[in-house]
């Protein structure tokens, strides 16, 4: 059997990820922010999540330091686009850039080691109910966020702060607060991310191991037109592809097609969605 | 005038971001307990030193390669992300090129060059027509796009290509006589002339052509030059396939130089796409600019090997030096006017 709960379960671990950082940019898109760096404040989060972990023998604490951690570093985007205005395309680049070279310098200046930190005394996450806190984490999150946009003055400003700052700001809202707010917030969930990367999907670091989960939250962002619910389901979409991936190595693909797997099927479902939405008219205001 | 100008030059963003780098990487040596001054004395000496020269050059060819790539659409305010792949199928397609044209070897050279850049060119295509027909951004489909195609070399590289009895991932050895010349002993080859060949189009391109000017025009306000005309989609495509094609050069030189092979991962490992691509964004790519930023991160990218033999400070610090230039410089920081309204007025 091909679909069964095996793959449904591993789909799901693969899916936390994913689904914490693409939160955290879906709120930055609502609010006006266009965020492509989480995968560098996830990468800063696999980083201080491990090595919280292995000088304190807490993975909890781990994970409370990537959350702050990768919060401070959002500060980069808040103050570079938000306050000074600059390109936050560029900004975005240069984190994750940053945050690649950043935790390869602490790896070997830290841990005294190239390329991986793998101890088995490196405490993970515990399971609660067979799955990561961060998972629960992160369903919770999803509901939040639906109904903080959809039912909270909070979340309606913060719309308003996307839609039409100037009208926002004559309501007497103010965007940069807004905007500071969800890249900070888009730091925590991305310094989730990376925990659950590094202490509960494996209980290890190695460079550069995000591997483009990040952009593919960027993605799903977009797949799911920046709504929580939208997002879950692309996040699940990538989930599934990782997962199937796997089984079909165990079935004798090569490495090299599983490796590709989920950043074909992103980028199918990202042609399909937009194909369908090309030919319904796009609402009024509505960015492209 | 020249003052004031002096000043200017002094208060761009440029200057405060590489002197901000500078300052920060000497932070962090002193953090590491080392001396800041021995340290980007190594860099220099490493690099430019006669056992450097040769690296850095060789370095170079990949990294103004990639720049000018990405520095190309980068011009118009296109961000091609998805180098990786556009060089690695260059390399992989050079390969097969040699390894099977019947051809004399030097125009198996020039047909592997020619077969490398196409399939660059080819690929960096196919991630335009994702932005022109199917709405999806070049900055994600060329990423996306990329891995893909980093995968497929790889697994071509592991067995379809793999050379038989070797336990490396890499193809067989190309013929002999397919390789660029190399100058004297070095492994600096035609590869180095070939990209500055390429620069010096882009110049010319960027400086004295019409196209040039829709290009730059396109990028400072890209609503305007489409209401003076500029066709947005075919520019996409024609700068795609020019930025895709200088990336699969890079590819083919790659496997045309030392070890004359495709390895996997060889082309991906040094980094010549995020290099040239900080290299690009330094220059706001500037043709002249872009050349002067690839060798700065060139001599930066050799040199933190020879800081690292010295003072056991991890090479990685310069690509952290690296991206903190571009974070100050897109955040657009600069000195206070304060500071030089004194100097001129004195």
């Amino acid at each position: 059997m091909f679909l069964d709960s095996d793959l449904l379960m591993s789909a799901l671990r693969a899916l936390t990820p994913i689904l914490l950082a693409a939160l955290g940019g879906a709120l930055c898109e609502r609010a006006g922010v266009f965020n492509i760096g989480l995968e560098g404040m996830m990468l800063l989060g696999c980083f201080t999540s491990v090595a919280t972990s292995w000088f304190t023998g807490s993975p909890w604490l781990g994970v409370l330091a990537a959350a702050l951690a990768a919060a401070a570093y959002s500060l980069i985007l808040a103050v570079g686009a938000v306050t000074l205005k600059g390109d936050a395309v560029v900004l975005g680049i240069a984190m994750n850039l940053l945050a690649v070279g950043l935790t390869s310098f602490l790896l070997r200046t830290v841990f005294g080691v190239q390329g991986t930190f793998d101890d088995p005394s490196l405490q993970g996450l515990p399971l609660i109910g067979g799955f990561s806190p961060l998972a629960h984490l992160s369903w919770a999150a999803v509901a939040v966020a639906a109904l903080l946009l959809s039912r909270h003055v909070w979340g309606l400003r913060l719309r308003g702060v996307g839609e039409a700052p100037d009208a926002a700001a004559t309501l007497g809202v103010r965007p940069a607060t807004y905007q500071y707010g969800v890249i900070l917030l888009s730091g925590v969930l991305c310094g989730l991310a990376g925990a659950q990367l590094a202490l509960g999907n494996v209980t290890l670091f190695t460079e550069n191991m995000t591997a483009g989960r990040g952009w593919i939250a960027v993605v799903a962002v977009m797949l799911g037109r920046a709504a929580p619910l939208g997002v879950l389901l692309a996040a699940l979409l990538f989930g599934l592809a990782e997962a199937a991936g796997f089984r079909l190595q165990g079935l004798g693909l090569p490495q090299q097609a599983t490796d590709a797997a989920p950043y074909v099927v992103t980028l199918g479902a990202l042609f399909l969605t937009t194909a369908r939405r090309r030919r319904t008219p796009r609402p009024s205001g509505a960015r492209s | 005038m020249t003052r004031t100008s002096l000043a200017g030059a002094l208060r761009s963003p440029l200057t405060f971001s590489v002197l901000a780098g500078l300052v920060i990487g000497a932070l962090f040596l002193v953090g590491t307990g080392a001396d800041p001054l021995t340290a980007y004395e190594a860099v220099v000496t490493g690099a430019l030193g006669g056992d450097g020269i040769g690296a850095t050059l060789t370095t170079t060819t990949g990294v103004l390669g990639l720049a000018l790539a990405l520095a190309v659409p980068l011009r118009a305010g296109l961000i091609n992300l998805g180098g990786d792949g556009q060089m690695v199928l260059g390399g992989i397609t050079a390969a097969v090129t040699g390894l099977n044209s019947p051809l004399p070897a030097p125009l198996t050279v020039v047909l592997a060059l020619l077969a490398g850049t196409a399939a660059g060119a080819g690929y960096a295509v196919l991630a335009a027509l994702c932005e022109n027909r199917l709405g999806v951004p070049l900055l994600v489909s060329s990423l996306l796009l990329s891995y893909p195609a980093v995968s497929l070399a790889s697994y071509l590289a592991r067995y379809p290509l793999k050379e038989p009895g070797s336990s490396l991932p890499q193809t067989r050895a190309l013929p002999d006589g397919v390789a660029l010349p190399a100058f004297g002993d070095s492994t600096v080859t035609l590869g180095l002339v070939l990209v500055a060949l390429a620069a010096a189009a882009y110049w010319f391109t960027d400086r004295r052509t019409a196209l040039g000017y829709e290009i730059r025009m396109t990028g400072l306000n890209p609503r305007f030059s489409a209401y003076a005309g500029v066709e947005r989609r075919g520019l996409t495509l024609r700068l795609m396939s020019v930025s895709g094609g200088l990336a699969g050069l890079v590819g083919a030189i790659g496997v045309l130089s030392f070890p004359y092979r495709f390895v996997d991962g060889s082309l991906t490992a040094p980094g010549y796409t995020w290099t040239g691509l900080t290299a690009a964004l330094l220059a706001g790519a500037a043709p002249l600019g872009t050349v002067i930023a690839a060798f700065f991160f060139a001599v930066l990218q050799v040199g933190g090997l020879a800081m690292e033999r010295t003072t056991e400070v991890p090479r990685e610090l310069t690509q952290v030096l690296q991206a903190i230039v571009i974070v100050f410089l897109a955040a657009r920081l600069r000195f206070p006017r304060r500071l030089f309204r004194k100097r001129v007025t004195v």
